[in-house]
């Protein structure tokens, strides 16, 4: 085949969806079987080289963001239906979430309040811009949602989509060691405390320690997103932080 | 797996309309997640016929999250600017929101545990 024909064969692809979706799902099995194959080391967390190969992989093809958008919206999507989905291992355990209701609650609280104040105090202490302030607070809130808050705040919505991608890894990542410090060892606790801090990442990180980790995880980061968006939008005014 | 991907829609559907009716800052997908345990809660049996599809998509919940985090590509200059702030806040910011959590439940619980035991 000429190399000219090549070519075309590339602009044809690159202009449906088709390519980048393949890409996007490809490049995070890739990720996926390379941090099982070393032993599950957590800083090879597969989002984060999934991430890395994809933007090398653009950048050397000259492919802007909105473009490849067009093709990983479908995966994108799923987020709504996956957090439909926390019902069924939500709904199995129903009889030690309501023994315990009242102290996850008092968890939720304090910790989403924690989540925003110290993102934006530590960042604001080290000279990030009011704008980047806006974008850090709904960090440990899944991601569409946390889009929501800032933009509603007059903030950069995407900047706040990567910016909760990487709380979501760095939550993975140091989480279970944190809570190992904390010495809390009851799997629903370590779950839950793993989804109010990092959402639907942590989440998957939990249901690698059990279905009961897993499962709290999912009500924390589902929980999160209500208190969150409640309660972030007063707490910067307070603060004088809205534009 | 079809019905189970459609009853998840559904659901989602459902909050989607309700979160816009109600004029409430709840998501539509956290108002779907009621919506079915509510489902599960009056028919215990559809539980078993919706774990396959919805444990294929939990599984691969990080999956989702990797069209978000590409994203990075359109704040190279941000994030090269501000990297320490961004950084300390993210990774300090979330280990204390982890052990602060943790914490706040385990001491509840066994506030609420010795309760229980006065009353007793």
């Amino acid at each position: 085949m000429s190399p000219v024909r090549l070519i075309d064969i590339w602009v044809y692809l690159a202009a449906s969806p088709l390519l980048h979706l393949t890409l996007t799902v490809t490049a995070y099995l890739f990720s996926d079987w390379l941090y099982r194959k070393s032993g599950n080391r957590s800083l090879l967390h597969p989002v984060l080289i999934a991430v890395i190969v994809l933007v090398v992989i653009l950048t050397t093809t000259n492919t802007g963001y909105p473009r490849y958008f067009e093709g990983a919206q479908f995966v994108h999507f799923f987020l709504g239906p996956a957090t439909v989905a926390l019902a069924v291992p939500l709904y199995r355990n129903f009889a030690r979430l309501r023994q315990m209701w009242l102290p996850l609650c008092f968890g939720l609280l304090t910790g989403a309040v924690t989540a925003a104040l110290s993102a934006v105090f530590l960042a604001w202490l080290l000279g990030a811009t009011p704008q980047t302030l806006l974008a850090l607070a709904p960090k440990s809130v899944t991601a569409p949602v946390a889009m929501g808050i800032t933009e509603k705040l007059g903030g950069p919505a995407s900047l706040t989509a990567i910016l909760v991608v990487s709380t979501g890894i760095v939550g993975a990542v140091i989480g279970p060691t944190i809570l190992n410090w904390c010495r809390v060892s009851d799997p629903a606790v370590r779950g839950f405390a793993m989804g109010t801090a990092s959402h639907g990442i942590g989440t998957a990180r939990a249901f690698q320690e059990s279905e009961i980790a897993g499962a709290f995880s999912g009500l924390a980061m589902g929980l999160n997103t209500l208190v969150s968006s409640l309660l972030i939008p007063p707490l910067l005014d307070v603060l004088g932080l809205i534009p | 797996m079809l019905n189970a991907i459609a009853v998840l829609l559904v659901c989602q559907l459902l909050g989607e309309i309700s979160s816009q009716l109600l004029a409430i800052p709840v998501p539509g997908p956290v108002i779907g997640m009621v919506v079915l345990i509510l489902i599960l809660r009056t028919v215990p049996t559809a539980a078993d016929a919706l774990s396959e599809t919805s444990n294929g998509i939990l599984r691969h919940l990080s999956l989702l999250f990797v069209p978000a985090g590409v994203g990075v590509m359109l704040h190279a200059a941000t994030v090269k600017q501000q990297w320490l702030a961004i950084m300390v806040s993210v990774v300090l910011g979330t280990a204390l929101t982890l052990a602060v959590t943790a914490l706040m439940i385990k001491l509840t619980l066994h506030l609420t545990h010795l309760c229980r035991k006065a009353q007793r």
